[in-house]
């Protein structure tokens, strides 16, 4: 059993937790999950780590509440128990070594990038984040990535909030403005960052960083994309940056299991080859992969998916209704 | 007055009551009845108890057969009890899984001569040890506690015999399993019907009652190193028997698409995840009206008869050899038929076949010959030239092996590998690490429960040596903790 430490709400279904996992504190690293696992009856379900505390043994996730599971999930509090929590999983985020990075979250994508934003500005990189949503309450986590980042813009389909228009259409913006460094052009990993990364004091800080002062003089041109969302938003996202030949990483969240290789259940393809996101991912070059199939492959339980949750609306209903 | 050996000739087979065919590949019911007291003694009567006999060898963990069986023809079911249990630490399971036919039955000097039948020892083995559940103490087996810690990696059947034998001989052992629940290929694989989870969890229980502690929800690779184990946790040996858990595919076109599950997702969701309840689980399965496993061996036969439980109109076993080289135990394969199973021999899949939506719609496969011996000295499988057919199905599964997972070997860069990825080992189950030993899949490949639990045993010796010799404490007699014992009665 895991103890649930502290909750804060994020948005309306959006939850921040802090979780007693001192295994799973000790080794975690930017960009690695953990399996939850609610009951004795529920499934098991990937959820990036927006950050740990090794000395303290705890771990922080930001949930959506999207299915059976996840809304579930977001019902508990301080207090309360997971019964199980697995990891740390997957391979670390590979922090480029580059000027400029920009991070892309889409809806709940943004817990998966806001980690990343941490760790390449504690590299020294200068971090500029966009978080969208099709409307205002779908936009995440703005405020905290004010403090991991630059720059941050928030964007919505509908204009009700920020950037009126798609996180694409943000960074095609974002690059006309400053320019983009193909791939090839990236800094060697010995120079340092526009701050000097080692002399950086956010790299050495357990806590947050405090939001930055402005920089002076201009930015430089956009070396790197991190990006984490729906399918069709960093296909969206790697076809902008693939004539341009700008590294774009993309974080997968395909369908899984166990989480460490054995099942298959969460392989994508990437060039010509089948890989394993919980092994070999979960980030992946975004110019490689076959979205189309990691697309189809989501949907391949969502007549399940709904029924569980429906059933489950209505066993909560009842609930309610029994206690009134 | 013992019996003479005429008697005991005398006494045929005794058969293993079963469920109906037709009745259990509806459900997930264990298939095996098991016996009674009488059909086990007179089972158990029918040892000629031979002197020095052919079917101690025959037994990867060395139990005293004929003692037991002894035991249980003279009624001591304790006596019983305590020799299998000294000897093996997992005898409900093994008496279910083993392939005994090709172990102890196999040289049983009653399995010689056209007409003869071995002693049904496995289930004998089955009987003893679902009685020891409910009324054997295995405090009684344990040795002088030595406050030696030592860690195994994996509660397969590898990890949890060397757990049950290190407990047996006084030390502090924890074992890391990666999923929620213990048990290794034994849960996530093998399923209710052939090995019931309660079997497992109550050999689970009982190694805790000696003092083993089980964690979950542990990845050794990724929450704790090996080296770290050693040096920060205070384990003064490790074994590792992790498994071979990656599935492995045939690079076939089609492979990604819907409806194509690893025979090890397939079984994980069924067996480890509660799948075939859904929706009293949570988590989903595909359940396929017709359904194609592709394998020939234990795993392609869990498979393809789970399938049949999920629901199949249509379950199809594809395999690119005879019937003859099927790696599948002959009683797994004979359940099979009589379920419905269909078999189609001789045939392997070329591609996958998808349908607009990314769903599977069939396999293409192509019909096979035997040829020439190969490496294995079975005959080669050769494709027929234009021999191709597609076998419709809205569920494939391949189940054609593992290879071995680097979660664990690429953070403990100093041991020792062989060209597949698998841990080299010598006959004790010492790797290149000194008091890091390894059995089971992940030094042998794909192999049997009761192959792994052999490893178990030997490692558990080896560990057992090795970290009395290095805290000066003085050596264990070898074979078992239990020694052989005169039967009362």
């Amino acid at each position: 059993m895991f103890r649930i430490l502290d909750t804060r709400q994020l948005a309306s279904d959006v939850k921040w937790f802090k979780i007693d996992a001192p295994l799973v504190a000790r080794h975690r690293e930017p960009g690695q999950f953990v399996i939850i696992r609610l009951s004795e009856t529920g499934e098991r379900i990937p959820l990036t780590m927006a950050d740990a505390d090794p000395e303290n043994g705890t771990i922080e996730l930001i949930v959506k509440a999207i299915g059976k599971t996840t809304k579930l999930l977001c019902t508990k509090n301080a207090g309360d128990e997971i019964t199980d929590v697995m990891g740390p999983l997957g391979m670390p985020t590979h922090i480029e070594q580059v000027d400029h990075a920009v991070l892309v979250g889409g809806g709940v994508g943004t817990a998966v990038i806001y980690p990343l934003a941490k760790a390449l500005r504690d590299s020294g990189c200068y971090v500029t984040s966009i978080t969208g949503g099709r409307t205002r309450e779908l936009v995440v986590l703005e405020e905290e990535l004010r403090k991991v980042s630059d720059a941050v813009f928030a964007t919505t389909d509908d204009g009700s909030h920020g950037f009126h228009g798609t996180v694409a259409d943000k960074l095609r913006e974002l690059i006309a403005e400053h320019g983009a460094a193909a791939a090839t052009q990236h800094r060697p990993p010995s120079q340092g960052g526009p701050q000097g990364g080692d002399t950086d004091g956010g790299g050495e800080s357990d806590t947050l960083p405090q939001p930055l002062p402005e920089r002076e003089g201009s930015v430089s041109p956009v070396g790197a994309i991190y990006c984490a969302g729906p399918v069709p938003m960093m296909q969206a996202i790697a076809e902008l940056t693939r004539p341009l030949n700008i590294k774009t990483i993309v974080s997968l969240n395909p369908i899984m299991v166990d989480g460490t290789g054995m099942c298959g259940g969460c392989r994508v393809t990437i060039g010509d080859e089948t890989k394993f996101a919980c092994v070999d991912g979960p980030e992946f070059d975004g110019h490689q992969v076959d979205y189309r199939e990691l697309w189809d492959r989501l949907t391949a339980y969502r007549a399940e998916e709904q029924d569980a949750l429906k059933r489950w609306e209505e066993h909560e209903c009842k609930l309610a209704g029994a206690t009134k | 007055m013992p019996m003479t050996p005429k008697e005991r000739m005398a006494i045929t087979r005794q058969q293993m009551p079963e469920r109906d065919p037709l009745e259990r590949n509806q459900d997930f019911k264990e298939v095996n009845v098991g016996f009674g007291e009488a059909i086990a003694k007179l089972e158990a009567e029918r040892c000629l108890q031979c002197k020095d006999g052919k079917c101690m060898y025959g037994c990867p963990v060395g139990i005293d057969i004929p003692g037991f069986l002894d035991c249980i023809a003279e009624g001591d079911m304790k006596g019983a009890a305590e020799l299998l249990l000294g000897a093996n630490s997992l005898p409900g399971i093994t008496g279910r899984v083993c392939p005994q036919e090709e172990q102890c039955e196999q040289v049983c000097i009653r399995a010689k001569g056209k007409h003869g039948e071995p002693v049904a020892v496995g289930h004998l083995e089955r009987y003893v040890a679902d009685w020891a559940r409910e009324n054997l103490d295995m405090k009684t087996l344990l040795a002088e506690p030595t406050g030696i810690k030592i860690a195994i990696v994996g509660s397969g059947p590898c990890g949890l015999t060397a757990a049950g034998e290190l407990a047996k001989k006084g030390h502090d052992v924890t074992v890391y399993e990666a999923l929620h629940a213990p048990g290794g290929v034994l849960t996530y694989g093998i399923p209710e019907f052939r090995l019931p989870n309660k079997i497992i969890d109550s050999e689970v229980d009982r190694l805790r009652q000696m003092g083993v502690k089980i964690v979950c929800n542990v990845v050794v690779g990724r929450t704790f190193t090996v080296d770290e184990l050693m040096n920060e946790e205070g384990f003064q040996s490790v074994l590792i028997a992790n498994g071979a858990g990656l599935p492995i595919f045939m690079n076939i076109p089609g492979e990604n698409l819907k409806g194509v599950y690893s025979a090890n997702e397939y079984l994980t969701r069924s067996n480890l995840m509660g799948a075939y309840t859904f929706p009293e689980y949570d988590t989903p399965i595909i359940r396929g009206e017709k359904v194609v496993v592709i394998g020939g061996g234990n795993v392609a036969m869990d498979a393809v008869r789970t399938a049949k439980r999920l629901g199949a109109k249509e379950a199809t076993l594809v395999y690119r050899r005879s019937r003859k080289e099927m790696p599948a135990r002959v009683e797994e394969v004979h359940h099979a038929e009589e379920e419905g199973i269909i078999f189609k021999m001789l045939c392997n899949p070329i591609r996958y076949i998808g349908n607009d939506e990314g769903w599977v719609t069939g396999v293409e496969c192509i019909q096979m010959e035997l040829g020439e011996p190969d490496d294995s000295g079975r005959r080669r499988p050769v494709p027929i030239k234009g021999s191709e057919f597609v076998v419709d199905c809205d569920l494939a599964i391949p189940a054609i092996g593992t290879r071995a997972n680097p979660l664990l070997t690429s953070t403990t860069p100093d041991l020792k590998l062989n060209k597949w990825g698998y841990i080299e080992a010598d006959e004790s189950g010492a790797t290149s690490k000194p008091g890091v030993y390894a059995g089971g899949d992940i030094i042998r490949g794909a192999a049997t429960v009761i192959l792994a639990m052999g490893d178990g045993k030997t490692a558990a010796n080896a560990m057992d040596r090795y970290v009395r010799e290095k805290n000066d404490l003085p050596l264990l007699e070898e074979v078992s903790v239990a020694p052989p014992m005169e039967c009362g009665g």
